[in-house]
Protein backbone atom coordinates (compact mmCIF):
# COMPACT_ATOMS: atom_id res chain seq x y z
CA UNK A 1 0.00 0.00 0.00
CA UNK A 2 1.44 3.47 -0.80
CA UNK A 3 -0.60 5.90 0.96
CA UNK A 4 -0.08 9.80 -0.37
CA UNK A 5 -1.90 13.02 0.24
CA UNK A 6 -3.50 15.55 -2.13
CA UNK A 7 -0.83 18.08 -1.47
CA UNK A 8 2.01 15.21 -2.70
CA UNK A 9 -0.13 14.85 -6.01
CA UNK A 10 2.45 17.06 -7.94
CA UNK A 11 5.17 14.68 -7.21
CA UNK A 12 3.41 11.94 -7.97
CA UNK A 13 2.23 13.26 -11.16
CA UNK A 14 6.40 13.98 -12.03
CA UNK A 15 7.05 10.26 -11.19
CA UNK A 16 4.42 9.09 -13.41
CA UNK A 17 6.07 10.88 -16.60
CA UNK A 18 8.95 9.69 -15.12
CA UNK A 19 7.58 6.08 -15.60
CA UNK A 20 6.39 7.15 -19.30
CA UNK A 21 9.32 8.55 -20.64
CA UNK A 22 10.65 5.18 -19.47
CA UNK A 23 8.67 2.73 -21.10
CA UNK A 24 8.78 5.42 -24.32
CA UNK A 25 12.77 4.94 -24.07
CA UNK A 26 12.48 1.25 -24.12
CA UNK A 27 9.91 1.05 -27.25
CA UNK A 28 11.98 3.09 -29.32
CA UNK A 29 15.73 2.63 -27.97
CA UNK A 30 16.25 6.47 -27.81
CA UNK A 31 18.54 7.65 -24.99
CA UNK A 32 16.00 9.56 -23.14
CA UNK A 33 18.45 10.12 -19.98
CA UNK A 34 19.16 13.92 -20.86
CA UNK A 35 15.31 14.19 -20.33
CA UNK A 36 14.64 11.73 -17.24
CA UNK A 37 17.61 13.90 -15.21
CA UNK A 38 15.92 16.67 -15.90
CA UNK A 39 12.35 15.09 -14.54
CA UNK A 40 13.98 14.02 -11.40
CA UNK A 41 16.02 17.24 -10.76
CA UNK A 42 12.33 18.72 -11.15
CA UNK A 43 10.97 15.80 -8.81
CA UNK A 44 13.66 16.98 -6.09
CA UNK A 45 12.80 20.39 -6.08
CA UNK A 46 9.50 19.66 -5.71
CA UNK A 47 9.51 17.94 -2.68
CA UNK A 48 11.91 20.32 -1.07
CA UNK A 49 8.96 23.09 -2.23
CA UNK A 50 6.65 20.95 -0.98
CA UNK A 51 7.74 19.25 2.37
CA UNK A 52 9.56 22.86 3.24
CA UNK A 53 6.50 24.42 3.27
CA UNK A 54 4.11 22.16 5.10
CA UNK A 55 0.63 23.67 6.69
CA UNK A 56 0.07 22.56 9.80
CA UNK A 57 -2.78 20.49 8.93
CA UNK A 58 -0.30 18.54 6.24
CA UNK A 59 2.44 17.79 9.04
CA UNK A 60 -0.88 16.11 11.04
CA UNK A 61 -1.48 14.11 8.01
CA UNK A 62 2.00 13.02 7.55
CA UNK A 63 2.52 12.73 11.55
CA UNK A 64 -0.28 9.91 10.78
CA UNK A 65 0.71 8.06 7.98
CA UNK A 66 0.39 4.42 8.30
CA UNK A 67 3.40 3.61 7.49
CA UNK A 68 5.80 5.46 9.72
CA UNK A 69 8.04 3.88 12.03
CA UNK A 70 6.61 3.55 15.19
CA UNK A 71 8.45 2.87 18.85
CA UNK A 72 8.98 -0.72 19.01
CA UNK A 73 10.72 -0.48 15.11
CA UNK A 74 12.81 2.40 16.18
CA UNK A 75 14.10 0.26 19.21
CA UNK A 76 14.90 -2.46 16.79
CA UNK A 77 16.85 -0.10 14.73
CA UNK A 78 18.40 1.83 17.40
CA UNK A 79 19.46 -0.56 20.09
CA UNK A 80 21.94 -3.38 20.60
CA UNK A 81 19.86 -5.44 23.06
CA UNK A 82 16.10 -5.00 24.11
CA UNK A 83 14.54 -6.82 26.74
CA UNK A 84 10.83 -6.13 27.01
CA UNK A 85 9.01 -5.68 30.01
CA UNK A 86 5.00 -6.11 30.68
CA UNK A 87 2.44 -4.93 33.25
CA UNK A 88 1.75 -2.41 35.69
CA UNK A 89 1.89 -4.66 38.81
CA UNK A 90 -2.05 -4.05 39.72
CA UNK A 91 -4.50 -4.28 36.56
CA UNK A 92 -2.91 -5.67 33.60
CA UNK A 93 -0.53 -4.84 30.59
CA UNK A 94 -1.28 -2.19 28.45
CA UNK A 95 -0.52 -2.75 24.98
CA UNK A 96 -1.00 1.08 23.72
CA UNK A 97 2.72 1.57 25.74
CA UNK A 98 5.59 -0.50 25.70
CA UNK A 99 9.01 -0.51 27.54
CA UNK A 100 11.65 -2.17 28.62
CA UNK A 101 15.53 -2.05 28.95
CA UNK A 102 18.41 -2.12 26.30
CA UNK A 103 21.46 -1.03 25.14
CA UNK A 104 22.07 2.05 22.76
CA UNK A 105 25.92 1.57 21.13
CA UNK A 106 26.91 -0.06 24.87
CA UNK A 107 24.88 2.53 26.76
CA UNK A 108 21.85 0.79 29.00
CA UNK A 109 18.84 2.97 28.95
CA UNK A 110 15.12 2.21 30.20
CA UNK A 111 12.90 2.75 26.89
CA UNK A 112 9.58 3.52 27.06
CA UNK A 113 6.81 4.63 24.30
CA UNK A 114 3.30 4.60 22.75
CA UNK A 115 2.87 1.89 20.28
CA UNK A 116 0.60 1.55 16.94
CA UNK A 117 -0.11 -1.05 14.99
CA UNK A 118 0.99 -1.86 11.68
CA UNK A 119 -2.40 -3.21 10.44
CA UNK A 120 -5.88 -3.31 11.25
CA UNK A 121 -5.75 -5.90 13.33
CA UNK A 122 -2.67 -4.36 15.53
CA UNK A 123 -4.04 -1.33 15.51
CA UNK A 124 -6.90 -2.86 17.46
CA UNK A 125 -5.00 -4.78 19.44
CA UNK A 126 -2.83 -1.83 20.48
CA UNK A 127 -5.91 0.49 20.92
CA UNK A 128 -4.58 2.94 18.32
CA UNK A 129 -1.64 3.86 20.96
CA UNK A 130 -4.51 4.96 23.00
CA UNK A 131 -3.04 4.22 26.68
CA UNK A 132 -5.27 3.34 29.55
CA UNK A 133 -4.13 3.89 32.92
CA UNK A 134 -2.34 0.74 33.39
CA UNK A 135 -0.33 2.15 30.79
CA UNK A 136 0.87 5.17 32.38
CA UNK A 137 1.80 3.12 35.25
CA UNK A 138 3.18 0.57 33.87
CA UNK A 139 5.56 3.41 32.21
CA UNK A 140 5.70 4.89 36.14
CA UNK A 141 6.87 1.57 37.36
CA UNK A 142 9.75 1.34 34.30
CA UNK A 143 10.58 4.62 35.47
CA UNK A 144 11.65 3.92 39.15
CA UNK A 145 13.03 0.91 37.79
CA UNK A 146 15.35 2.88 35.72
CA UNK A 147 16.15 4.84 38.59
CA UNK A 148 16.69 2.65 41.10
CA UNK A 149 19.54 0.66 38.84
CA UNK A 150 20.62 4.47 37.82
CA UNK A 151 19.67 4.22 33.97
CA UNK A 152 18.89 6.98 31.94
CA UNK A 153 15.09 6.83 30.76
CA UNK A 154 13.93 7.71 26.55
CA UNK A 155 10.44 7.79 25.92
CA UNK A 156 9.14 7.89 22.42
CA UNK A 157 5.96 9.83 22.20
CA UNK A 158 2.83 8.89 19.57
CA UNK A 159 -0.55 8.84 20.59
CA UNK A 160 -3.82 10.73 19.55
CA UNK A 161 -5.02 10.61 23.04
CA UNK A 162 -5.18 9.14 26.62
CA UNK A 163 -8.14 6.55 25.83
CA UNK A 164 -11.22 8.34 26.50
CA UNK A 165 -12.68 5.09 27.91
CA UNK A 166 -15.25 3.96 30.99
CA UNK A 167 -13.01 1.72 32.22
CA UNK A 168 -9.74 4.06 32.38
CA UNK A 169 -12.26 6.22 34.26
CA UNK A 170 -12.84 3.53 36.78
CA UNK A 171 -8.97 3.54 37.23
CA UNK A 172 -8.18 6.97 37.37
CA UNK A 173 -6.86 8.21 33.89
CA UNK A 174 -6.36 11.48 35.52
CA UNK A 175 -4.54 10.50 38.57
CA UNK A 176 -2.68 8.19 36.32
CA UNK A 177 -1.39 11.07 34.12
CA UNK A 178 -0.79 13.38 37.04
CA UNK A 179 1.41 11.40 39.08
CA UNK A 180 3.44 10.35 36.01
CA UNK A 181 3.96 14.51 35.77
CA UNK A 182 4.94 14.49 39.55
CA UNK A 183 6.96 11.80 39.56
CA UNK A 184 8.95 12.66 36.03
CA UNK A 185 9.69 16.12 36.79
CA UNK A 186 11.97 14.54 40.07
CA UNK A 187 12.74 11.30 38.89
CA UNK A 188 16.73 10.80 40.00
CA UNK A 189 17.99 9.86 36.17
CA UNK A 190 18.12 11.81 32.81
CA UNK A 191 15.08 11.68 31.13
CA UNK A 192 14.75 11.88 26.80
CA UNK A 193 11.45 12.57 25.11
CA UNK A 194 11.05 12.15 21.46
CA UNK A 195 7.44 12.81 19.62
CA UNK A 196 7.83 10.98 16.70
CA UNK A 197 4.43 11.06 15.48
CA UNK A 198 1.45 12.81 17.15
CA UNK A 199 1.48 13.78 20.66
CA UNK A 200 -1.80 14.75 21.85
CA UNK A 201 -2.93 16.74 25.21
CA UNK A 202 -1.79 14.73 28.39
CA UNK A 203 -1.82 11.17 26.29
CA UNK A 204 1.31 12.56 25.34
CA UNK A 205 2.53 14.76 28.56
CA UNK A 206 2.24 11.36 30.61
CA UNK A 207 5.75 10.38 29.52
CA UNK A 208 6.94 13.41 28.08
CA UNK A 209 8.47 15.51 30.71
CA UNK A 210 12.44 15.31 30.37
CA UNK A 211 15.59 16.76 30.50
CA UNK A 212 15.49 17.24 26.42
CA UNK A 213 12.36 17.37 24.74
CA UNK A 214 12.28 16.69 21.07
CA UNK A 215 9.76 16.60 18.16
CA UNK A 216 10.84 15.23 15.13
CA UNK A 217 10.30 17.47 12.19
CA UNK A 218 6.71 16.46 10.66
CA UNK A 219 4.89 15.93 14.05
CA UNK A 220 2.82 17.73 16.07
CA UNK A 221 1.98 18.53 19.83
CA UNK A 222 -0.56 20.67 21.60
CA UNK A 223 -2.85 20.39 23.93
CA UNK A 224 -6.12 19.16 21.85
CA UNK A 225 -6.51 17.43 18.44
CA UNK A 226 -7.23 19.97 15.25
CA UNK A 227 -10.17 18.05 15.01
CA UNK A 228 -11.58 18.29 18.79
CA UNK A 229 -10.77 21.61 18.65
CA UNK A 230 -12.60 22.21 15.80
CA UNK A 231 -15.79 20.36 17.01
CA UNK A 232 -15.59 22.42 20.77
CA UNK A 233 -14.47 26.31 19.16
CA UNK A 234 -16.45 26.27 15.67
CA UNK A 235 -18.86 23.60 16.41
CA UNK A 236 -18.31 21.46 13.56
CA UNK A 237 -15.73 18.80 12.16
CA UNK A 238 -14.76 20.91 9.23
CA UNK A 239 -12.52 23.91 10.80
CA UNK A 240 -9.85 21.30 11.26
CA UNK A 241 -7.24 23.46 8.87
CA UNK A 242 -8.06 26.47 10.43
CA UNK A 243 -7.91 24.87 14.15
CA UNK A 244 -4.43 23.35 13.30
CA UNK A 245 -3.10 26.94 12.13
CA UNK A 246 -4.18 28.34 15.39
CA UNK A 247 -3.34 25.61 17.95
CA UNK A 248 0.75 26.35 16.29
CA UNK A 249 1.08 22.44 17.04
CA UNK A 250 4.23 22.00 14.47
CA UNK A 251 7.81 21.23 15.96
CA UNK A 252 8.81 25.11 14.54
CA UNK A 253 5.98 26.65 16.30
CA UNK A 254 6.69 25.12 19.39
CA UNK A 255 10.27 25.48 19.53
CA UNK A 256 9.75 29.03 18.86
CA UNK A 257 7.67 29.08 21.54
CA UNK A 258 10.61 27.56 23.59
CA UNK A 259 8.26 24.90 24.57
CA UNK A 260 10.35 22.05 23.24
CA UNK A 261 14.23 22.09 23.10
CA UNK A 262 14.68 20.61 19.29
CA UNK A 263 13.12 19.49 16.34
CA UNK A 264 15.29 16.48 14.68
CA UNK A 265 15.10 16.52 10.89
CA UNK A 266 13.47 13.98 9.17
CA UNK A 267 14.69 12.39 6.12
CA UNK A 268 13.32 14.10 2.69
CA UNK A 269 9.21 13.73 2.61
CA UNK A 270 8.70 12.35 6.38
CA UNK A 271 10.37 9.62 8.31
CA UNK A 272 8.06 6.26 6.23
CA UNK A 273 10.23 7.46 3.24
CA UNK A 274 13.54 5.85 4.83
CA UNK A 275 12.98 4.86 8.01
CA UNK A 276 16.67 3.74 8.51
CA UNK A 277 17.87 6.77 8.01
CA UNK A 278 15.01 8.30 10.49
CA UNK A 279 16.11 5.78 13.43
CA UNK A 280 20.38 7.02 12.41
CA UNK A 281 19.66 10.17 13.61
CA UNK A 282 17.71 9.67 16.42
CA UNK A 283 20.15 7.48 17.50
CA UNK A 284 22.88 10.42 16.66
CA UNK A 285 20.95 12.54 18.54
CA UNK A 286 20.44 10.56 21.67
CA UNK A 287 24.10 9.55 21.93
CA UNK A 288 25.07 12.94 21.97
CA UNK A 289 22.00 13.66 24.99
CA UNK A 290 22.79 10.77 26.80
CA UNK A 291 27.07 12.06 27.49
CA UNK A 292 26.00 16.12 27.66
CA UNK A 293 23.45 14.27 30.22
CA UNK A 294 25.28 11.84 32.35
CA UNK A 295 28.16 14.55 33.17
CA UNK A 296 25.56 16.77 34.64
CA UNK A 297 25.33 16.50 38.68
CA UNK A 298 21.84 15.10 39.09
CA UNK A 299 20.45 17.68 41.43
CA UNK A 300 21.35 20.26 39.05
CA UNK A 301 19.73 18.26 36.24
CA UNK A 302 16.43 18.10 38.17
CA UNK A 303 16.76 22.08 39.24
CA UNK A 304 17.08 22.67 35.40
CA UNK A 305 14.14 20.57 34.78
CA UNK A 306 11.71 21.40 36.94
CA UNK A 307 13.09 24.87 36.27
CA UNK A 308 12.15 24.55 32.12
CA UNK A 309 8.84 23.51 32.69
CA UNK A 310 8.27 26.20 35.50
CA UNK A 311 9.45 29.04 32.97
CA UNK A 312 6.25 28.17 30.57
CA UNK A 313 3.73 30.16 30.05
CA UNK A 314 2.82 34.01 29.15
CA UNK A 315 1.25 36.30 31.93
CA UNK A 316 0.98 40.14 31.73
CA UNK A 317 1.67 41.67 35.16
CA UNK A 318 0.41 44.82 35.80
CA UNK B 1 -64.54 23.79 29.48
CA UNK B 2 -61.97 25.49 31.61
CA UNK B 3 -62.60 25.95 35.27
CA UNK B 4 -61.36 29.77 35.72
CA UNK B 5 -62.87 32.57 32.89
CA UNK B 6 -60.22 35.22 32.54
CA UNK B 7 -63.06 37.98 32.79
CA UNK B 8 -61.16 40.66 31.38
CA UNK B 9 -58.61 40.04 28.72
CA UNK B 10 -54.89 41.47 28.35
CA UNK B 11 -52.33 42.65 31.12
CA UNK B 12 -53.60 46.15 32.70
CA UNK B 13 -50.30 46.59 34.60
CA UNK B 14 -47.66 48.97 32.98
CA UNK B 15 -44.06 48.72 32.92
CA UNK B 16 -43.76 50.89 35.04
CA UNK B 17 -45.55 49.77 37.47
CA UNK B 18 -44.35 46.44 37.38
CA UNK B 19 -42.22 44.85 40.59
CA UNK B 20 -39.80 42.98 39.91
CA UNK B 21 -37.01 41.50 42.06
CA UNK B 22 -33.64 43.22 41.72
CA UNK B 23 -31.13 40.36 39.72
CA UNK B 24 -29.76 38.03 42.44
CA UNK B 25 -31.66 38.04 45.25
CA UNK B 26 -34.07 35.06 44.54
CA UNK B 27 -31.92 32.00 43.03
CA UNK B 28 -33.63 28.57 41.33
CA UNK B 29 -32.32 25.24 42.78
CA UNK B 30 -31.14 23.96 39.38
CA UNK B 31 -31.81 20.58 40.84
CA UNK B 32 -35.16 20.58 43.13
CA UNK B 33 -36.11 24.01 40.83
CA UNK B 34 -37.16 25.80 44.55
CA UNK B 35 -37.05 29.43 44.80
CA UNK B 36 -33.59 30.05 47.26
CA UNK B 37 -33.45 33.25 48.63
CA UNK B 38 -29.81 35.12 48.83
CA UNK B 39 -29.76 34.94 52.57
CA UNK B 40 -30.86 31.84 52.83
CA UNK B 41 -28.30 30.56 50.38
CA UNK B 42 -25.17 32.47 52.36
CA UNK B 43 -26.70 30.90 55.78
CA UNK B 44 -26.48 27.73 54.04
CA UNK B 45 -23.19 28.12 52.58
CA UNK B 46 -24.76 28.24 48.87
CA UNK B 47 -26.65 24.37 49.30
CA UNK B 48 -29.64 24.32 49.15
CA UNK B 49 -31.74 23.68 52.09
CA UNK B 50 -34.10 21.57 50.74
CA UNK B 51 -32.36 18.59 48.18
CA UNK B 52 -28.63 19.82 49.65
CA UNK B 53 -27.59 20.57 46.14
CA UNK B 54 -24.61 22.11 46.17
CA UNK B 55 -24.78 25.46 43.60
CA UNK B 56 -22.00 26.28 41.15
CA UNK B 57 -20.11 29.40 43.00
CA UNK B 58 -16.57 30.92 42.56
CA UNK B 59 -13.78 32.58 44.50
CA UNK B 60 -15.68 34.99 46.50
CA UNK B 61 -17.75 32.86 48.13
CA UNK B 62 -15.08 29.67 48.71
CA UNK B 63 -12.84 32.68 50.56
CA UNK B 64 -15.84 33.63 52.48
CA UNK B 65 -16.54 29.97 53.44
CA UNK B 66 -12.96 29.33 54.59
CA UNK B 67 -11.70 32.56 56.19
CA UNK B 68 -12.52 33.67 59.19
CA UNK B 69 -14.33 37.00 59.52
CA UNK B 70 -13.98 36.54 55.31
CA UNK B 71 -10.49 38.31 56.36
CA UNK B 72 -7.40 37.37 53.71
CA UNK B 73 -4.82 39.14 51.84
CA UNK B 74 -5.14 37.88 47.96
CA UNK B 75 -1.85 36.91 46.30
CA UNK B 76 -0.88 37.53 43.09
CA UNK B 77 -3.92 39.41 42.15
CA UNK B 78 -1.86 41.34 39.35
CA UNK B 79 -1.33 38.45 36.82
CA UNK B 80 -3.59 38.47 33.74
CA UNK B 81 -3.41 36.31 30.35
CA UNK B 82 -1.37 37.37 27.21
CA UNK B 83 -2.27 36.34 24.02
CA UNK B 84 0.80 33.98 23.09
CA UNK B 85 -0.27 32.55 19.94
CA UNK B 86 -2.71 35.41 18.30
CA UNK B 87 -5.75 33.25 18.82
CA UNK B 88 -8.90 34.09 17.10
CA UNK B 89 -11.39 30.71 16.09
CA UNK B 90 -15.11 32.52 16.02
CA UNK B 91 -14.11 35.54 18.04
CA UNK B 92 -10.30 36.40 19.05
CA UNK B 93 -8.98 35.27 21.91
CA UNK B 94 -8.88 39.15 23.18
CA UNK B 95 -12.11 39.70 22.78
CA UNK B 96 -12.93 37.03 24.98
CA UNK B 97 -10.78 37.47 27.51
CA UNK B 98 -12.20 41.68 27.77
CA UNK B 99 -15.65 40.29 27.54
CA UNK B 100 -14.68 37.84 30.70
CA UNK B 101 -13.74 40.81 32.59
CA UNK B 102 -16.67 42.51 31.70
CA UNK B 103 -18.93 39.75 32.54
CA UNK B 104 -16.87 38.23 35.69
CA UNK B 105 -15.16 41.09 37.60
CA UNK B 106 -12.08 38.89 37.42
CA UNK B 107 -8.81 38.40 35.93
CA UNK B 108 -8.81 35.30 34.70
CA UNK B 109 -10.27 31.49 36.45
CA UNK B 110 -8.55 31.96 39.49
CA UNK B 111 -7.63 33.58 42.68
CA UNK B 112 -5.22 33.12 45.17
CA UNK B 113 -5.39 34.27 48.79
CA UNK B 114 -3.41 33.94 52.17
CA UNK B 115 -5.81 33.73 55.54
CA UNK B 116 -6.83 31.66 58.85
CA UNK B 117 -8.94 29.06 59.24
CA UNK B 118 -10.31 28.65 62.63
CA UNK B 119 -7.04 30.65 63.46
CA UNK B 120 -4.36 28.66 61.76
CA UNK B 121 -2.45 29.92 58.86
CA UNK B 122 -3.73 28.55 55.01
CA UNK B 123 -3.53 29.43 51.46
CA UNK B 124 -6.11 28.69 48.93
CA UNK B 125 -6.13 28.59 45.40
CA UNK B 126 -9.89 28.68 43.80
CA UNK B 127 -10.63 28.68 40.65
CA UNK B 128 -13.99 30.60 39.30
CA UNK B 129 -15.59 28.22 35.98
CA UNK B 130 -17.64 31.92 35.43
CA UNK B 131 -14.23 33.09 33.42
CA UNK B 132 -14.18 30.70 30.03
CA UNK B 133 -15.17 27.55 31.51
CA UNK B 134 -12.85 27.75 34.07
CA UNK B 135 -10.03 26.53 31.61
CA UNK B 136 -6.55 26.33 33.15
CA UNK B 137 -4.53 28.54 30.45
CA UNK B 138 -0.96 30.56 31.64
CA UNK B 139 -2.21 32.87 34.27
CA UNK B 140 -3.56 29.74 36.24
CA UNK B 141 -0.93 27.74 36.41
CA UNK B 142 1.63 30.68 37.13
CA UNK B 143 -0.98 31.63 40.30
CA UNK B 144 -0.81 28.20 41.46
CA UNK B 145 3.06 27.76 41.16
CA UNK B 146 3.44 31.30 42.74
CA UNK B 147 1.40 29.78 45.74
CA UNK B 148 3.05 26.58 45.93
CA UNK B 149 6.06 28.62 46.33
CA UNK B 150 4.28 30.91 48.96
CA UNK B 151 3.65 28.15 51.00
CA UNK B 152 7.05 26.55 50.40
CA UNK B 153 8.85 29.96 51.85
CA UNK B 154 6.18 30.59 54.78
CA UNK B 155 5.59 26.77 55.38
CA UNK B 156 1.80 27.13 55.18
CA UNK B 157 -0.48 24.08 54.21
CA UNK B 158 -2.01 24.56 50.59
CA UNK B 159 -5.56 23.93 49.85
CA UNK B 160 -6.29 23.97 45.95
CA UNK B 161 -10.09 24.33 45.23
CA UNK B 162 -10.55 22.90 41.20
CA UNK B 163 -13.44 23.68 39.01
CA UNK B 164 -13.11 23.60 35.43
CA UNK B 165 -13.64 22.42 32.36
CA UNK B 166 -9.80 21.41 31.52
CA UNK B 167 -7.05 23.75 29.70
CA UNK B 168 -7.32 26.14 27.82
CA UNK B 169 -7.54 25.75 24.00
CA UNK B 170 -6.70 29.49 23.24
CA UNK B 171 -3.32 29.34 24.64
CA UNK B 172 -2.86 25.65 23.06
CA UNK B 173 0.07 24.24 23.84
CA UNK B 174 1.13 26.68 26.57
CA UNK B 175 -1.50 25.66 28.57
CA UNK B 176 -0.91 21.72 28.09
CA UNK B 177 2.43 22.44 29.80
CA UNK B 178 0.93 23.99 33.15
CA UNK B 179 -0.13 20.87 33.76
CA UNK B 180 3.62 20.18 33.97
CA UNK B 181 4.51 23.45 35.58
CA UNK B 182 1.78 22.76 38.48
CA UNK B 183 3.05 19.29 38.60
CA UNK B 184 5.87 19.79 39.32
CA UNK B 185 5.78 22.66 41.63
CA UNK B 186 4.09 20.10 43.99
CA UNK B 187 6.81 17.94 43.90
CA UNK B 188 8.83 20.58 45.34
CA UNK B 189 5.88 21.08 48.24
CA UNK B 190 5.47 17.07 48.78
CA UNK B 191 9.50 17.49 49.43
CA UNK B 192 9.10 20.49 52.18
CA UNK B 193 6.40 18.07 53.73
CA UNK B 194 3.80 20.84 53.54
CA UNK B 195 0.28 19.46 53.52
CA UNK B 196 -1.27 19.85 50.17
CA UNK B 197 -5.14 19.57 50.18
CA UNK B 198 -6.99 19.06 47.04
CA UNK B 199 -10.59 19.82 47.00
CA UNK B 200 -12.61 18.98 43.69
CA UNK B 201 -15.87 20.96 43.21
CA UNK B 202 -18.13 20.60 39.90
CA UNK B 203 -17.15 20.35 37.63
CA UNK B 204 -13.35 19.08 37.74
CA UNK B 205 -12.57 17.50 34.02
CA UNK B 206 -9.40 17.14 32.04
CA UNK B 207 -6.17 18.84 32.54
CA UNK B 208 -6.98 19.92 35.33
CA UNK B 209 -7.73 16.48 36.87
CA UNK B 210 -4.90 15.14 34.93
CA UNK B 211 -2.57 17.34 36.88
CA UNK B 212 -2.77 19.25 40.42
CA UNK B 213 -6.41 17.99 40.88
CA UNK B 214 -5.69 14.38 41.69
CA UNK B 215 -2.33 15.19 43.51
CA UNK B 216 -3.53 15.70 46.92
CA UNK B 217 -1.69 14.71 49.91
CA UNK B 218 -6.17 14.52 50.33
CA UNK B 219 -8.34 14.26 47.41
CA UNK B 220 -11.53 15.80 48.41
CA UNK B 221 -14.55 16.66 46.81
CA UNK B 222 -18.14 18.01 47.42
CA UNK B 223 -21.48 15.69 46.88
CA UNK B 224 -22.44 15.50 43.05
CA UNK B 225 -19.57 16.96 41.48
CA UNK B 226 -18.87 16.04 38.20
CA UNK B 227 -15.04 14.32 38.58
CA UNK B 228 -13.15 12.97 35.39
CA UNK B 229 -10.55 12.63 32.77
CA UNK B 230 -12.12 13.15 29.49
CA UNK B 231 -16.15 14.27 29.65
CA UNK B 232 -18.93 12.12 29.77
CA UNK B 233 -20.17 13.29 25.99
CA UNK B 234 -16.32 11.69 24.35
CA UNK B 235 -16.65 8.54 26.45
CA UNK B 236 -19.98 8.18 25.14
CA UNK B 237 -18.92 8.37 21.67
CA UNK B 238 -16.09 6.66 22.31
CA UNK B 239 -17.72 3.41 23.27
CA UNK B 240 -21.46 3.87 21.52
CA UNK B 241 -22.97 2.81 24.61
CA UNK B 242 -25.00 4.62 27.55
CA UNK B 243 -23.41 5.62 30.47
CA UNK B 244 -24.19 4.01 34.17
CA UNK B 245 -25.93 6.28 36.42
CA UNK B 246 -23.96 8.32 38.82
CA UNK B 247 -20.90 7.78 36.58
CA UNK B 248 -18.08 10.44 37.05
CA UNK B 249 -19.67 11.57 40.31
CA UNK B 250 -17.67 12.43 43.53
CA UNK B 251 -19.46 9.26 44.80
CA UNK B 252 -18.01 7.35 42.10
CA UNK B 253 -14.64 8.53 41.99
CA UNK B 254 -14.99 8.00 46.15
CA UNK B 255 -15.75 4.58 45.19
CA UNK B 256 -12.92 3.97 43.03
CA UNK B 257 -10.58 5.09 45.57
CA UNK B 258 -9.51 8.30 44.20
CA UNK B 259 -10.85 10.33 47.14
CA UNK B 260 -10.37 10.29 50.41
CA UNK B 261 -13.83 11.62 51.58
CA UNK B 262 -16.35 13.60 50.42
CA UNK B 263 -17.65 16.61 52.47
CA UNK B 264 -20.99 18.98 52.30
CA UNK B 265 -19.86 22.50 52.18
CA UNK B 266 -21.55 23.09 55.36
CA UNK B 267 -19.50 21.26 57.32
CA UNK B 268 -16.20 21.60 54.81
CA UNK B 269 -14.39 24.34 56.93
CA UNK B 270 -14.79 22.57 60.37
CA UNK B 271 -13.39 19.31 59.04
CA UNK B 272 -10.35 20.75 57.05
CA UNK B 273 -9.55 23.29 60.12
CA UNK B 274 -9.05 19.79 62.23
CA UNK B 275 -7.01 18.18 59.57
CA UNK B 276 -4.68 20.91 59.37
CA UNK B 277 -4.80 21.40 62.97
CA UNK B 278 -3.78 17.20 63.14
CA UNK B 279 -1.08 17.77 60.72
CA UNK B 280 0.63 21.05 62.41
CA UNK B 281 0.29 19.37 66.00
Amino acid sequence: MNTSFDFEKPIADLQQQVEKVKQVAEKTKVDMSATLKELQDKIQKTKLDIYNNLTGWQKVQISRHPERPYTLQYIEMICDDFIEMHGDRTVKDDKAIVGGFGTIAGQSVMIIGHQKGVNTKMRQYRNFGMANPEGYRKALRLMKLAEKFNKPVITFIDTPGAFPGLEAEERGQGEAIARNLLEMSVLNVPIICIIVGEGASGGALGIGIGDKVYMLEHTWYSVISPESCSSILWRSWDFKEQAAECLKLTADNMYHNKLIDGIIKEPLGGAHQDPKAMAETIKSQLLTDLSELKAKKIEKLIDERIEKFCSMGVVVED
Amino acid sequence: MAWFKRSTKGIFTSTEDKKEAPDGVWNKCPNCKKALHYSEQVEHKYVCQYCNYHLRVGSKEYFEIFFDDNAFAELFGNLTSGDPLNFTDTKSYKDRLVESYKKTGLKDAIRAAHGKIDGQDLVIACMDFNFIGGSMGSVVGEKIARSIDYCIEHKIPFLMISKSGGARMMEAAFSLMQMAKTSAKLALLSKAKIPYISLLTDPTTGGVTASYAMLGDINIAEPGALIGFAGPRVIKETIKKDLPKGFQTSEFVLEHGFLDFIVDRREIKNKLSTFIRIMNN
